[in-house]
């Protein structure tokens, strides 16, 4: 009996704990919003992390998806075999790609970048006391540094996805044209076709929502980083894990809002 | 005018600050002094709404600190923190001219550069450190920086967090002296945290020493040499022996 209120009480706790961390968490982030709606702004800041969220994770992002799209090619191809239908590898490839490949790895890729950088960046921050003294400076920490790379990362990273998703197909295409047999313009055709635009469109919010939320897991560990070198590592983590988990759990509920018939 | 009444402060068991009362009257300069840990970084950073004190009440200039305009409130303290705390993403004179760069007190660039190299020359560092980075300073040269930009906006309050440590003997007084002179001269309220008695005795109108999260003795530095609180004595004779712990 005793046993097994006291399991109760330690699940309880466990979910009331972690009901607190998603209201802590979510009143972070409309905050965030709020001091990105509201004057001041700091343009500079915003570009800063324009360059440094968007144009340096390209090279990342562009190298995952060449190789996933190729790598596509050859899997749809070998399963397309079994049914007498390797004409599909053009449109699954580019649907694939644009639809889920291009937008989760793409935001995967930027978690593992962009959330450690951030939450090392804000943790040391806040551990040599650089966040209390911009407070002192009359600066708030949450529009000087939350806003500008949460704005950043929700604008690049559907650019990035875009790039990757054309960067993707075309892996597809050099693998298919060059080890497939397949011939160059009847693939890129087939592409073109069978290609909609709310494929990609839907890929591209997924994209902002992905680098919204990478963004605001790195500065929310970041910011509330532990004491020392060990509170910062702790955060990394935290940053990276928490990114990567709800970047996967919120694809699958935008997929269920735009594709479930 | 900063009024301090019966402020307390725990983090978690540890109890730091047990009911502190102080005042620190416009346009003095009062020093704090107490041992590494007795929370003297704790009090400052209370008075900043940097740590939220668990009671007592906070007055400056006859207001309660908590209420109103926090960006007016702030507009009037200038801060060196005990680390230094310079933004290491900005050179030198941007961190020296941080507030200059934005905000209310917003001015165009090349005349915040100016102020910034002035301020830099008032703490001994040439222009030649202004471009470069924080990290390619060296602890008392950040130091130094730090405490420009502390006084760059020239507030009202300025409070430095161990100013000379890590410093040496002659730049320390330079900083003394700069201390001295902000009061004397710009009529600024100064409250500094120290462990140098030499900084006490330079700097101090009056003394106040934090002992056991409470003001164990307070008074004007004249009176300090002559006082009896045998802690007071001990923390300036710097003596083992004394009712001080040293194990703490
Ligand atoms: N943010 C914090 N969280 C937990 N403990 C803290 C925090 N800030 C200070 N302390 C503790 O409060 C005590 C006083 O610290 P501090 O004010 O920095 O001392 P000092 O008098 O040397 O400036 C120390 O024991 C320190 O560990
Ligand atoms: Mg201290």
């Amino acid at each position: 009996m005793s046993v097994l209120t006291a399991s109760f009480g330690t699940l309880g706790r466990q979910v009331l704990g972690t009901l607190a961390a998603i209201g802590r968490v979510t009143g972070f982030a409309l905050r965030v919003l709020g001091h990105m709606l509201r004057p001041p702004y700091y343009p500079r800041e915003l570009l800063t992390q324009l360059l440094a969220i968007g144009w340096y994770s390209l090279p990342v992002v562009g190298l995952t998806a060449l190789f996933t799209g190729g790598a596509l090619a050859l899997q749809i191809y070998a399963g397309g075999a079994r049914f007498n239908a390797e004409a599909v590898v053009p449109s699954i490839v580019a649907i694939g790609m644009a639809r889920e490949l291009g937008p989760v790895l793409g935001g995967l890729m930027v978690a593992g970048r962009v959330a450690a950088a951030i939450a090392a960046e804000l943790g040391t921050m806040k551990v040599t006391e650089q966040i209390d003294a911009l407070t002192t400076l009359s600066t708030n920490p949450m529009k000087f540094l939350a806003a500008p790379r949460v704005l950043a990362a929700t604008l690049t990273v559907p650019l990035l996805v875009a790039v990757g998703d054309a960067i993707g197909i075309m892996g597809g295409w050099l693998v298919s044209t060059s080890r497939l047999g397949f011939n160059s313009a009847v693939y890129l055709q087939n592409t073109a076709d069978f290609l909609q635009v709310w494929d990609v469109g839907s890929g591209l919010v997924k994209g902002a929502v992905f680098g919204f939320l990478v963004a605001l897991m790195g500065c929310y560990h970041g910011m509330n980083s532990g004491r020392g070198a060990q509170g910062v590592g702790r955060a990394t983590t935290n940053a990276v894990v928490s990114a990567s988990v709800l970047i996967l759990a919120s694809n699958y509920l935008l997929t269920e809002a735009f594709f479930s018939a | 005018m900063i009024e301090l009444a019966g402020l307390h402060k725990s983090f978690g068991p540890k109890a730091v600050l047990r009911g502190v009362d102080l005042s620190v009257p416009k346009g003095t300069s009062t020093v704090i002094i107490g041992g590494s840990g007795t929370g003297k970084s704790v009090l400052l950073k209370c008075i900043l709404g940097l740590v939220e004190p668990d009671a007592g009440t906070i007055t400056v200039d006859g207001r309660p600190a908590r209420q109103g305009d926090r960006d007016a409130f702030l507009t009037k303290f200038g801060m060196l923190f005990q680390g230094g705390a310079l933004f290491d993403s900005m050179p030198v004179w941007q961190n020296v001219a941080f507030r200059l760069l934005r905000g209310t007190l917003k001015m165009p660039r090349a005349a915040a550069r100016e102020v910034a190299l002035d301020k830099l020359r008032r703490v001994g560092l040439g222009p030649e450190v202004a471009d470069l980075y924080p990290a390619e300073l060296s602890g008392g040269m950040q130091k130094r920086v730090s405490l420009a930009r502390a006084i760059a906006a020239e507030p009202q309050i300025i409070f430095f967090d161990e100013p000379t440590t890590g410093l040496d003997p002659i730049m320390s007084g330079v900083i003394n002296r700069l201390i001295r002179e902000i009061v004397t001269e710009m009529g600024a309220t100064a409250l500094t945290i120290t462990h140098d008695m030499s900084s006490v005795r330079a700097i101090a109108d009056r003394v106040a020493m934090l002992h056991a999260g409470k003001i164990r003795w307070e008074g004007p530095v004249g009176d300090m040499d002559g006082a009896t609180d045998p802690y007071l004595t001990q923390f300036i004779s710097g003596s083992a022996d004394g009712p001080i712990e040293t194990l703490r």
